[in-house]
């Protein structure tokens, strides 16, 4: 076997004598610090494996005895233990009496912020300001089914138009227009009539027209003067509020083919100490009644 | 490693001259690393664009993150990652060992339509929404079985022309080269055991189910990242780091002691991607320590890049190219020390699910993978096409600081945002409630996704430095003007 070792002039280092394509490999022994910090390594590892699980076999244990389960199950006992108090007086009290109270007021506005945060926020925005296209405001006092402690609470428990219980907020409008019940130009003259509510309208003789429709078909529920119906859940028509745009074509889309906000139950979801202490955190936000 | 195929060299053939070798196939094989380099780095910062700006999205099935993401990883692992295995390890082993690729011309363009059959197919299954649904082997088995033929044509190309070789040892480069073909074949088809839905679907569900499939899936992909984006490229930088440096290799005995090691060690570390989950604690605690043995293994073949320079380190002032290769390493060594430290269950804790992963894994693929790769790339383009040098040098320096810049940015947004995102995540207040919800930690890291744009974007205007770079190599002047042809200075190699 053709082997040259030569002696390279720089490291002074032998080569091991093998050539492949013009290249070749010194004979440089392991560096002894790379060596030492391996074995240092396999110590580590051997030292681990005796502390911890590191045997496929059901319950086998390392010296110390530790399990994930076992480190994580009584932390979190201990942490519901500590606010278990708190939690059970919140569940005990109304809204009302939580928010009368000093502490139990702080604890639920603390809770109820993070609560909402994490459940509320994707729909009614991080500070409850609410978004277009149906996600009503919650921080103003422009209220669809009530401000009180108990209108919240309801609320939040059974949510709107859910289909999950007779509970749920909200009944449905008529599509005016898609079924039949009024003709394109009466939705229109309507939605003029509804501009006229705020002085906005610019065409008198329509909406007078549309006064007449207003008269014969929205009043039930949004009331004689557009001052709406919380029982319904039938919004305010005669303020600047908006659910989903006040501009004509936005009116005329909303008489005609209606419009039906839907918002989940969260009594079954959330506990009911959650529960009282979003209702406080909501009734918070600037609008409580 | 047998010596089967030695002849020795009086009763042997010839040695085999460049113009014996199979060119062409490792030319196309060139052009379509550079060609799928560039879609997967502007896809990447297509993502990231759409993390930090999601109307990018476009409200289009086609062209949301969920669809495009696996685009992205596909094409920089495995279309630029594999066309640049296929195209590196065909050119050494046949310079290596002396010996004419096995199979010839034929077999090196089957692997090369072979393997791009198998890129497109992937590619448009992730865009119209056909999935196994598991990370990095996302192609349906139609897409798998064909794989797994050119794959194992690619490991009779490769084992023969070992067999045929008119040395008396293996190369280290090709140990390395072999030990990622054989070991993706096995990741590939134990991950990939399904069963289809019916006849005529391309939809299938794995055989494995629950923990047990979380850890083969995990298996698979930490080996994806051992085998194919480290074994592979580690055979790469021993052949065109010594050939650049035009110097020895450091240190035999360390190359063959952190090979075994590395081989060893890295196949059972996968379990530390399922740290705190379903997956039983002494499997854990396993994926923990033999990642943290890791360490020096991984540094060995950083030991052995870097070291092979000493007495050449001025060439890194001459030669660009050699830059990139060197701080590839230099990106390895970092990478592979970040792997164990993250491996250990307390830091785990906290990086886990966050960004850190992301700039974790983005500093050993764009920094180690995509460096040594443009490296290799750099030295390749000038001789397969005959050339006495890249078209600029001075483009070379351009494309190696934009880049590098890109990675600095990338890398830091990404560990800033991930660390904050885990305190974040896990800070109460004084009452034992979360401190931030969710969608406030994604409201923070808003400004370190815009920079890891900027930093994708600079890697990518980089690399289309680098294709104007080669695309005037090619058409510049032959170095051998017998065997050039006169229209547009294109060489044919293979049909010399």
């Amino acid at each position: 076997m053709p082997t040259k070792i030569e002696k390279d002039s720089i490291t002074g280092t032998n080569t091991t004598g093998h050539e492949w394509d013009g290249l070749k490999e010194l004979n440089t022994p392991l560096p002894k610090w790379w060596l030492y910090v391996f074995y240092a390594t396999i110590a580590f590892s051997i030292v681990w494996m005796a502390i911890y699980p590191s045997l496929p076999v059901t319950g086998a244990r390392g010296l110390s005895g530790w399990t994930a389960r076992g480190a994580i199950g009584p932390a979190l006992e201990a942490e519901k233990a500590a606010r278990e108090p708190m939690l059970a007086k919140l569940r005990a009290a109304t809204p009302a009496q939580i928010a009368a109270d000093p502490e139990m007021r702080a604890f639920a506005l603390a809770g109820g912020r993070i609560a909402f945060a994490n459940n509320c926020a994707g729909c009614h925005g991080a500070g409850g300001q609410g978004a277009p296209g149906g996600f009503p405001s919650l921080a103003d006092d422009d209220w669809l089914y009530g401000g009180s402690f108990d209108a919240i609470q309801h609320t939040i428990r059974h949510g709107v138009r859910n289909g999950e219980s007779d509970e749920a907020r909200g009944v449905a409008m008529p599509r005016f227009q898609a079924d039949g019940l009024l003709k394109a130009e009466q939705v229109a003259d309507t939605a003029e009539y509804v501009l006229s509510l705020t002085g906005r309208a610019t065409d008198a003789a329509a909406a007078q027209r549309g006064g007449q429709v207003f008269a014969e078909n929205c009043v039930s529920c949004h009331g004689e003067k557009g001052e709406g119906n919380r029982d319904m859940g039938a919004p305010r028509l005669n303020d600047q509020v908006w659910l989903y745009g006040g501009d004509k074509a936005s009116l005329m889309r909303s008489i005609g083919w209606s419009r039906a906000g839907v918002m989940p139950s969260w009594g079954g979801r959330l506990d009911p100490a959650t529960v009282n202490m979003l209702t406080v955190y909501v009734h918070a936000l600037g609008g409580g009644e | 490693m047998a010596v089967a195929g030695y002849a020795g060299p009086a009763s042997g053939p010839a040695p085999a001259q460049d113009f014996d070798m199979v060119d062409g196939p490792i030319k196309a094989f060139a052009i379509a690393t550079v060609f799928w380099g560039v879609v997967g780095f502007l896809m990447g910062a297509l993502i990231a664009s759409q993390l930090a700006w999601p109307l990018l999205n476009l409200d289009l099935e086609w062209t949301t993150f969920g669809r495009l993401r696996p685009v992205h990883t596909s094409a920089v692992i495995f279309a630029f990652g594999g066309n640049a295995m296929f195209c590196t390890s065909l050119y050494v082993v046949q310079r290596t060992c002396r010996a004419r690729l096995f199979g010839g011309d034929d077999m090196g363009w089957f692997l090369f339509w072979g393997y791009q059959f198998v890129i497109v197919t992937a590619a448009l299954g992730y865009v119209l929404g056909v999935t196994q649904g598991k990370e990095y082997a996302e192609p349906e088995w139609y897409v798998d079985l064909w794989l797994t033929v050119v794959w194992v044509a690619y490991l009779i190309a490769f084992g023969g022309t070992l067999l045929r070789r008119q040395e008396p040892h293996i190369y280290v480069a090709n140990w390395f080269y072999l030990a990622f073909i054989i070991t993706v074949a096995m990741l590939h088809l134990v991950n990939n055991t399904a069963l289809p839905v019916g006849a005529g679907t391309g939809k299938s569900y794995v055989v494995w189910s629950g923990v047990q499939d979380a850890m083969i899936q995990w298996w698979y992909g930490h080996n994806a990242v051992g085998f194919f984006l480290t074994a592979g490229f580690l055979g790469m930088m021993y052949y065109f780091i010594p050939k650049q440096a035009e110097r020895p290799v450091y240190s035999y005995r360390l190359s063959i002691v952190h090979f075994w090691t590395l081989i060893f060690l890295y196949i059972w570390a996968g379990p530390h991607h399922l740290h705190y989950t379903a997956l039983p604690d002494w499997a854990q605690t396993l994926g923990m320590v033999f990642s943290v043995m890791l360490w020096m293994p991984s540094w060995g073949g950083m030991i052995n890049g870097l070291m092979t320079l000493s007495g050449a380190w001025d060439k890194l002032r001459t030669n660009p190219a050699l830059r990139f290769s060197v701080t590839a390493v230099g990106f390895y060594g970092m990478s592979t020390f970040e792997g164990p430290v993250m491996s250990i269950k307390a830091v785990n804790a906290l990086s886990h699910y966050t960004d850190w992963t992301i700039g974790h894994v983005h500093s050993g693929a764009m920094g180690w993978v995509g460096f040594v790769t443009f490296g290799a790339m750099y030295y390749l383009f000038p001789k397969l096409w005959r050339k006495t040098g890249l078209y600029s040098e001075k483009l070379v320096s351009w494309h190696f600081w934009l880049a590098t810049l890109g990675i600095v940015f990338y890398i830091t947004a990404m560990w800033v945002s991930g660390i904050m995102q885990g305190l974040m995540w896990r800070a109460y207040d004084e009452l034992g409630f979360l401190q931030y919800s969710f969608v406030e930690t994604v409201a923070a890291m808003h400004p370190y996704y815009v920079i890891r744009v900027l930093g994708g974007l600079l890697y990518l205007s980089g690399a289309l430095i680098m294709v104007y770079n080669l695309w005037m190599t090619v058409r510049s002047e032959s170095l051998a003007e017998t065997h050039a042809v006169a229209a547009g200075g294109f060489v044919p190699a293979a049909a010399e």
